[in-house]
């Protein structure tokens, strides 16, 4: 069968994987309450970074895929931020 | 369309009896060269209704001021020229059609990868282009924005924008699906032994233009979604006066319009890519070459958008930035033409239809390339933007590109299609006179819209009027080149002679299978061991 | 005739449909890619407008949804693990308390939504109209981009209970299980969505 080359992941990682992201989520949430300026936007969006690739790589399980498919969703992720900041050389000079 | 395949044991797809019967055998078709019939037909349909509306277009331009049709007609009767053409035509003819019925069969295939789903992209095309029609029959009048709907006037016109944007969002819901069908079958499908660089150059060009369909579909999708909220509920991500930017409608529009452009021209290269090899018995040159360019337009398609909007008021920055990024991009176009020349030179040539119609596309692609350039540079582009300069640039590669790569496409595939050849002879003066009727229909725009005839005008000053006439004239000729073409296809396909199953010496897979092909494309799964194009 | 038996065997290819729904997720998020380049760039014009906008949402409700999420997450993660080990119950029991998180989820929505609806703050409103630019434009992305999530949401929880039934069919087992594998997958994306969703509308300074 074609699935039998699957990975399972344990169910101690999910949980381990869980309270790692709840513990991210509490840590975001306390961290806008300081006055950081600028920085709690490049924070937050840090942190929300993490908690994707977390999510990517342990629940979608993209951590045990082909390096292919991990290629192709990195370039997704690439193609969309470059069209962010292509956007942004217009509206940043403008 | 029954032929003499008594005498052989397979059954042809036409033929083929499965589950249901008649006319519901088409509609619930699963099997991909039926899909791609089905989507040829269709899209030939349009094509004809757009036509006439050009046709329209012509005459009223015939002399200044009004002569058919009044200015508001005029506004509708261009704006549903453009969503068919672009969105019914264009964007899905090449991919939905030769795209699904030769792409299994040239990387070895039964079928796509989901064959349910492809049907389904067929059914919700025909439901997106039953939408698209329904806007300009429903009470409050054709939409008048042109195609690209650009706001705050689509977002303030009475007429019935929301029908049709919802039109293109269904349109782009079918062309997502059939790009995901494709990119699957590319990594999965492969016949034994075909490693990507083993791969036809055709479904190079689609595998590149799935992923546009893929990516940059979904933005204008979410872009006519944004379009729709703020008509029905006055949001204002568009409309100034509600705070919003149309400036940045214009980004999101074009962050999928521009890669869409290479929806179109990518499949076109990848047809031209097959039938030059086969007509000049010769290998062809630079393989990798044509390959990584697909992919390399397709990627740097996705950051050049903002060469549609120099003249918006954007930042000076964005302006000498997008221009780079054009001249980048036609770094991989310019290696195509290239190589099919390359390919060319001391190739035992055989001019046949298709060939001629592979000719004439590069030949009007070069003109529509480089005038490109031209519009690509911001100095030049200020002088001649929104004038029928690029009105004729843009036709020049979308219908002197795509459609000419499609007609080249039909000629070339015609007898694998429907078993029978058309006459050679037709084909040739139907391609004379589409030749010449479309110079001239389209070449004085380039003169008179450097001269400052601005385009989607119903009216020009009398100084412009003899290019118009030219014009005109050539939209006749042009249509009647295409009534003869397709005359003689349909001739072909009911009482054409039976056509051999490689007719052209080709050397890639389908020719390898009888004409038309059995239901399965292969009796056997090919096993592949060397470069496909290969000629003795 | 003859040669149908020929068609009728199905080939079953399941890395073609995990394949297929990894490009599907791609463009559901371009998608709202396309939605947060338009919150970027509002949010980089009107910055204090927006901010002042996202005190009128409440923290504690956007966590609590975010919490959720991850847990339902984290247990449609758990049910694929178990059906692979061949645990139905557990499985199906899992899968019982995603559809769960996903209906409180909705709850929370519900009156979050219904709260600014009663306070006349809704798209079209004629308060929403008599609001400033910025104000306009932060409840017009918070309603345009919550709703589209909420949608996708009833989306992954239609398919999970497609999933549901078909475990308990036996439909999905051990050895075929890429239905689940790709309902769930969809749902991960739901909840990735709503990690960047989260603190760009509820936690802006």
């Amino acid at each position: 069968m074609a699935n039998n080359s699957s990975h399972t992941t344990e169910y101690v990682v999910l949980a381990r994987v869980l309270l790692l992201l709840m513990f991210l989520t509490i840590l975001t949430i306390s961290i806008t309450s300081y006055h950081l300026g600028a920085f709690t936007v490049a924070i937050t969006l840090l942190i929300a970074g993490t908690k994707g690739y977390l999510v990517l790589s342990y629940f979608m399980h993209l951590k045990y895929e082909s390096l292919l498919l991990r290629i192709l969703v990195g370039m997704v992720f690439v193609l969309f931020a470059l069209i962010i900041v292509i956007t942004f050389i217009d509206y940043a000079y403008r | 369309m029954s032929n003499g395949t008594s005498k052989i044991e397979y059954v042809s797809y036409l033929e083929h009896q499965g589950k249901y019967e008649g006319i519901f055998s088409w509609i619930f078709a699963t099997d991909h060269k039926r899909i791609g019939l089905l989507y040829m037909y269709a899209i030939i349909t349009f094509f004809f209704i757009g036509a006439i509306l050009g046709l329209l277009m012509k005459i009223e331009l015939i002399a200044p001021g009004e002569t058919i049709m009044k200015p508001q007609v005029y506004n509708g009767v261009f704006t549903l020229h453009g969503i068919l053409m672009i969105f019914m035509v264009v964007i899905p003819g090449l991919s939905a059609v030769f795209g699904n019925f030769f792409l299994p069969i040239l990387i070895g295939a039964k079928d796509v990868s989901f064959p349910k789903l492809n049907r389904f992209s067929w059914w919700i095309f025909i439901a997106g282009s039953i939408m698209a029609v329904a806007s300009q029959l429903m009470k409050d009048g054709p939409p008048d924005t042109g195609w690209t709907f650009y706001a705050p006037y689509s977002t303030s016109t009475g007429t019935n924008v929301i029908m049709a944007t919802a039109a293109a969002f269904v349109l782009g819901f079918s062309s997502i699906l059939t790009g995901l069908n494709f990119i699957v079958t590319i990594h999965q499908m492969r016949a034994p032994g075909m490693k990507f660089f083993n791969m036809p150059l055709f479904p190079w060009a689609l595998y590149a233009t799935a992923w546009i369909q893929l990516l940059a579909t979904p933005i204008i999708g979410i872009t006519l979604l944004m379009l729709i909220g703020e008509r029905l509920f006055a949001i204002g991500f568009f409309d100034p006066t509600l705070g919003g930017d149309p400036l940045l409608f214009q980004h999101l529009f074009w962050i999928y319009s521009h890669p869409a452009v290479y929806v179109m021209i990518l499949p076109a290269m990848g047809v031209i890519t097959e039938i030059i090899p086969t007509f000049c018995q010769k290998q062809i040159y630079g393989y990798k070459a044509i390959a990584i360019s697909s992919l390399a337009i397709a990627g740097v398609g996705f950051l050049v958008w903002g060469h549609h909007m120099y003249t918006s008021g954007m930042s000076e920055n964005a302006r000498w930035f997008f221009s780079l990024l054009t001249f980048i991009v036609a770094v991989p176009s310019a290696i195509k033409v290239f190589n099919w020349i390359s390919t060319m030179y001391k190739g035992s040539i055989d001019v046949k239809p298709p060939f001629l119609y592979a000719l004439s596309f590069i030949f009007l692609f070069i003109i529509g390339g480089t005038t490109g350039l031209l519009l690509g540079s911001v100095a030049t582009n200020v002088q001649v933007h929104d004038t029928s300069f690029v009105v004729a640039h843009f036709h020049y590669i979308v219908f002197g590109g795509m459609g000419f790569a499609f007609f080249a496409a039909i000629h070339y595939w015609f007898p694998k299609m429907y078993g029978k050849m058309y006459d050679y002879k037709r084909a040739n003066i139907a391609w004379g006179i589409i030749f010449l009727g479309f110079n001239l229909l389209y070449f004085p725009q380039f003169i008179i819209g450097i001269e400052g005839m601005p385009r989607r005008y119903f009216d020009y000053p009398i100084q412009f009027q003899t290019s118009q006439i030219i014009s005109s004239i050539g939209g006749f000729i042009l249509v009647s080149g295409l009534i003869l073409m397709v005359f003689n296809l349909i001739q072909g396909a009911r009482k054409g002679k039976l056509a051999p199953a490689n007719p052209w010496n080709g050397s890639t897979l389908e020719w390898q299978i009888p004409s038309p092909p059995s239901l399965e494309n292969f009796d056997e799964e090919p096993v592949i061991k060397k470069n496909p194009y290969y000629y003795k | 005739m003859s040669e149908n038996k020929l068609h009728i065997e199905e080939h079953r290819d399941d890395e073609a449909s995990k394949l297929g729904m990894w490009l599907f997720i791609f463009t559901e998020l371009l998608l709202f890619g396309g939605l947060f380049l338009v919150y970027s760039i509002f949010r980089a014009q009107y910055t204090t407008s927006f901010h002042e906008s996202s005190l009128e949402l409440s923290v504690t409700i956007g966590a609590i949804n975010t919490i959720v999420l991850l847990f339902s997450s984290m247990t449609i993660a758990m049910a694929l693990s178990a059906i692979q080990k061949n645990n139905k119950k557990l499985a199906l029991i899992l899968i019982g308390i995603t559809l769960f998180c996903a209906a409180i989820f909705l709850f929370n929505k519900y009156f979050e939504w219904g709260a600014k609806i009663e306070h006349g703050l809704y798209p079209g409103s004629t308060l929403m109209t008599l609001l400033d630019r910025g104000h306009l434009l932060y409840f017009s992305l918070y309603f345009f981009m919550t709703g589209l999530h909420a949608l996708h949401i009833v989306i992954g929880m239609i398919l999970l209970i497609v999933c549901y039934f078909k475990v308990k069919s036996q439909n999905i087992n051990n050895q075929n299980y890429v239905l689940l594998e790709n309902g769930a997958l969809y749902w991960h994306l739901v909840d990735l969505i709503w990690i960047f969703l989260f603190p760009l509308i509820y936690l802006i300074t």
